[in-house]
């Protein structure tokens, strides 16, 4: 098997630098890779284009690197939650491309999938069918998008093992198996690390083949984001 | 006039056994609790949940299960976990019965507008363009008018579209409507206790009202 372990997040970042574009897993705060995010704050890396859903909340998430202007471009498809990106959006400190979600989700896979791109009815007719080319399939009129890629993929997940086989938890899995297929370089950060051969082949949700550095968290806050309760 | 929850209950009869629904947040979300006896249907969330349940007990939340509104939630019974391109394929791929979302403005040819305001608001549009661009069945929940009283159910939208003609049937705290083919807001019900008059008033896009209007009838 070949090993994908890094020993810890500093190992797994190595090689990120100012203007990457990175995609980072996740859905709110559900399924991020925290702990990857709280070193990109530390290591102050800037420019970045960061894909991914949402931009976390004020002071977490995404949001922190909102919060010392490491991001020059988001590109997300709903974004509501954090005033600070708001206020720079509006502001026009940061670019900002918002994209259908499932546009969002398909441009990931088809850049992991040698897929250029795909049509879609979603956005016909609004400001996201922009300058886009425009073709009817059975009457009904697509828009061209164009896949995703990035420098580097950061993906969460609940195990994985040492050959970057990974496996997810409930809604935490969302964007993460697509970003980490369309990742030059892949980085998982997973809540239990275990040798090849602990997981059952039937139960894996993203081959190895994927990820190319893989490493044990070494805290999980998993906040919250609304937490509703009967 | 209704209010939120007499929305959500005039929707639910719109529910039919074996349905798929994906519910939007806000008002759409309260139609699971008036699901009608006797027929089953399956939530589908689209940040990656079919058989969505209620919402947990206090201390048994769980970071990783939350719905597309980032509320926490259960699952039920026979439930599956899945990846985004994975649920928007369900969505673009026509295999959900029912779309339930609310609106800040729809016009009278279906056209609907849900997600920016400019120089304002600019939230995004989640999956809410991909859910009315593909969905065959799609009601949109809201209230008639806006908070400054003026109508919802336009001519035309003034905000940017989230897409277009693709709304079919609008249930508000005054109305249930139609959206005809050949454009128009088809009366099909009253709230209770409203007139057609009280409507018309309240609709700035071409009411059609035909023959004698029923109220709405809600348990």
């Amino acid at each position: 098997m070949i090993n994908k372990v890094v020993t810890n997040v500093q190992e797994a970042l190595q090689g990120v630098k100012d203007g990457m574009t990175l995609m980072l897993g996740g859905f709110g705060l559900c399924g991020i890779p925290e702990n990857s995010i709280a070193e990109l704050v530390k290591k102050g890396i800037k420019n970045l284009t960061c894909i991914s859903n949402n931009a976390g909340v004020d002071d977490f998430g995404l949001g922190l690197l909102l919060q010392g202007k490491q991001i020059n471009k988001m590109i997300s498809s709903y974004v509501g939650e954090n005033d600070e990106f708001e206020r720079q959006m509006l502001s026009g400190e940061l670019e900002v491309d918002l994209i259908p979600q499932g546009s969002l989700a398909e441009r990931c896979r088809a850049g992991g999938a040698g897929i250029p791109g795909f049509f879609t009815p979603a956005g016909y007719g609004t400001e996201v069918a922009e300058g886009k080319e425009v073709r009817e399939f059975n009457g009904k009129p697509h828009i061209l998008e164009s896949a995703l890629h990035a420098d580097f993929a950061i993906v969460k997940a609940w195990k994985g093992d040492t050959a970057g086989n990974l496996i997810y938890k409930a809604t935490a899995k969302n964007f993460n198996p697509m970003m980490a297929m369309a990742g030059k370089i892949t980085i998982a950060e997973v809540e239990e690390l275990v040798p090849a051969g602990d997981l059952n082949p039937n139960e894996i949700h993203t081959p190895g083949i994927f990820v190319q550095r893989i490493f044990q968290g070494e805290r999980f806050e998993k906040r919250i984001e609304q937490r509703t309760v009967r | 006039m209704l209010n939120k929850t007499g929305i959500a209950k005039r929707i639910a009869q719109e529910l039919e056994d074996g349905f798929y629904v994906n519910l939007g947040i806000g008002i759409p979300t309260l139609v699971a609790n008036y699901i009608p006896e006797g027929i089953s249907v399956e939530f589908q969330s689209e940040n990656g949940i079919l058989g969505m349940g209620p919402f947990p007990f206090e201390g048994s939340e769980d970071a990783d299960l939350i719905n597309a509104g980032k509320q926490t939630i259960t699952a039920l019974d026979g439930a599956v976990y899945f990846d985004s391109a994975t649920s928007f394929a369900m969505i673009r791929g026509q295999h959900v019965q029912l779309t339930v979302l609310g609106a800040m403005e729809v016009s009278e040819n279906g056209d609907i507008a849900n997600w920016k305001i400019p120089g304002k608001m600019v939230k995004g549009m989640g999956g809410a363009m991909d859910l009315v661009a593909s969905a065959e069945n799609i009601i949109v929940a809201m209230m008639h008018t806006n908070k400054k009283g003026e109508s919802k159910l336009l001519k035309e939208c003034s905000l940017p579209l989230t897409g277009t003609g693709c709304v079919k049937k609008i249930v508000t705290n005054l109305a249930v409507l139609e959206v005809m083919p050949h454009g128009g807001f088809k009366l099909l019900e009253r709230a209770p206790g409203l007139s057609v008059k009280e409507i018309q008033a309240a609709t700035e896009g071409s009411l059609l009202v035909e023959g004698e209007i029923p109220e709405m009838e809600l348990s």
